[in-house]
């Protein structure tokens, strides 16, 4: 029973990781309608900008978290300008090829910047096992991923506040619903934009900082990417608790798919789980569990 | 008839405005203006070019050709954001709230200029932000009164019926306190009873604050009712120009319009 609950636990924390990363998607798909496919990339930016900021400048690790969330922030305006403000009008699939282009170019930028080599990123996070946990339940869990749990809480409690509690946040549900009764209570769309990436690379930059600390950071960070689709098909694209739950189901499903139906086909279930998984949603629940339905008038 | 003491000051001037998509010719060279103060109707069968009007106003159209006059300021067209921040505010002909949203949050939105603190502020919501927001509440608490609605504060949109829906439209253009408020068809598919509810909100807005109205509606005796002037376009032209009864007796009107039935 014990070893249940552990890999019903460990799987849970590898879920808040893939929410992490999928709530970035869910917000700019929300506010913007775009699918952004460099929303992994950008987690790895950040990281990467992070370890750079701490290593080759020799910052202390609070002002490299600072520097980095404005370095999100310029980036967030730059892609405003140079991207979306051009594209405004066109269909999802051009803004979709859109960013995959960004993927490549931050993903080579992030290179040109602080080098290819896999980098340890420490920022102070307790890790290793926790003695608590261990002693009073038997339990083996690692401290580094109750810490990514609890942050991602806060996280989403916060965002959730916004989202309901102040002006922006209602302009940027606004948006979200409709862009031309948006416009005609003057809200700035440019502003949303750029206000909803910015705050999408401030979650990149905490899944970074969560991936990172728990296996280096890597450029196959980026492919983290891939493992949020399952949970986006599974929560819907549109919905915050969504991403969360979604991630959290996937996370237990391929751990306990593993652990108990791996070693009667050989294994290496939880690599292609999640897929599984979402392809089924695909067919019976199109929408996802918390997704909008979306009915065509014909 | 004169419902109000409409002034002589001229709030809008649409001056030789011509729009077209394509070789389709939305607008043709259409000139009107608008008094402060007075409820204007634009009539027309459709496919008149009466919503691409109102969407010339309030810039999300920029025309070919013309010019836009308000508050004596001659622009070739406007923005969006800078007609909402110059005092226009507007309903749609199809519906567009915010359907996710509660009717509350939806007037809310109206008042999104009105609101100043910046973003940090509100993100910890405290202080300026906490103060402010309970500011607008107040004011939107009176629109929801003014427009009979406090049963539905809470329900999200989407799922109203039509009527209570434009109503609501309303509430949010109103939560602007706008100098100019465009209304495009508030009475579609609106029953006798609500028609009536809406032309009352209508004649209140404009004789309690002085607000300018811009509506599009079918319904004539409606217009004929609530309006002190009505711009009749065809074809995207200006045809006629007038006080109500003088339309009713305009033959031209006559023969591309009211004598011909539409249904």
């Amino acid at each position: 029973m014990n070893f249940f609950i552990e890999v019903v636990l460990n799987g849970l924390m590898a879920g808040v990781m893939y929410s992490l990363v999928a709530l970035g998607f869910v917000l700019i798909f929300k506010a913007s309608g775009v699918f952004n496919f460099a929303q992994g990339v950008m987690a790895l930016f950040a990281a990467l900008t992070l370890v750079g900021f701490m290593d080759e400048f020799g910052m202390p690790v609070w002002l490299a978290i600072a520097g980095t969330i404005l370095v999100m922030i310029a980036l967030a305006w730059l892609i405003e300008r140079l991207m979306l403000r051009h594209l405004v009008n066109q269909d999802p699939i051009i803004l979709f090829m859109a960013t995959i282009g960004l993927a490549y170019v931050l993903e080579g930028l992030g290179d040109i910047l602080w080098g290819s080599d896999v980098k340890l990123l420490d920022i102070g996070i307790p890790h290793g096992a926790s003695d608590y946990m261990l002693d009073t339940f038997d339990i083996y869990i690692d401290k580094l991923e109750i810490f990514a749990a609890v942050t991602a809480a806060v996280m989403v409690a916060v965002l959730a506040l916004f989202f309901q509690k102040t002006r922006t946040g209602r302009a940027l549900r606004a948006v979200a619903d409709d862009h031309q009764a948006a416009l005609s209570v003057g809200i700035s769309l440019r502003t949303i934009w750029i206000i909803v990436w910015s705050v999408s690379g401030v979650v990149a930059l905490v899944a970074g900082i969560m991936w990172g600390s728990k296996s280096g950071v890597q450029f196959s960070l980026s492919l983290i990417a891939l493992k949020a689709l399952p949970v986006l098909i599974l929560g819907g694209f549109t919905s915050v608790p969504g991403a969360i739950i979604g991630g959290l189901i996937i996370g237990v499903g391929e751990k306990v798919a593993e652990v108990y139906v791996g070693p009667m086909v050989g294994g290496a279930i939880e690599n292609w789980f999640a897929y599984m998984l979402a392809l089924a949603f695909l067919l019976f629940r199109p929408q996802g569990l918390f997704g909008e339905r979306i009915i065509e008038r014909v | 008839m004169t419902i109000n003491g409409a002034s002589s000051e001229i709030l809008l001037k649409v001056e030789d405005v011509s729009l077209a998509f394509g070789g389709i010719k939305a607008l043709d060279s259409v000139s009107f203006d608008t008094r402060k103060g007075e409820i204007l109707a634009i009539i027309g069968p459709n496919g008149a070019g009466k919503s691409s009007m109102l969407n010339v106003i309030n810039g999300f159209y920029h025309p070919q050709q013309g010019t836009i006059t308000y508050k004596g300021q001659t622009r070739k067209q406007m923005r969006p954001y800078q007609a909402a921040s110059q005092g226009i505010a507007r309903t749609f002909q199809n519906i567009a709230l915010f359907k996710g949203m509660s009717t509350l949050d939806n007037i809310m939105t109206g008042r999104n200029l009105k609101m100043k603190t910046n973003l940090f502020w509100q993100a910890l919501y405290i202080g300026p932000a906490r103060a402010e927001e309970l500011k607008n509440r107040e004011a939107v608490e009176k629109i929801i009164d003014f427009l009979d609605i406090q049963a539905i504060r809470q329900k999200a949109v989407g799922k109203l019926p039509y009527g209570l829906q434009k109503r609501v439209e309303l509430g949010r253009a109103l939560a602007a306190e706008p100098d100019l408020l465009l209304l495009d068809e508030p009475m579609a598919g609106m029953n006798s009873e609500e028609k009536e509810d809406m032309s009352r909100f209508i004649i209140d807005v404009n004789m309690e604050y002085g607000t300018t109205i811009i509506l599009i509606e079918h319904d004539m005796s409606v217009v004929m009712d609530i309006s002190d002037r009505v711009v009749v376009l065809d074809y995207g032209r200006h045809i006629a120009d007038g006080e109500p009864h003088e339309i009713r007796a305009n033959k031209e009107v006559i023969d591309a319009y009211l004598g011909v039935s539409h249904e």
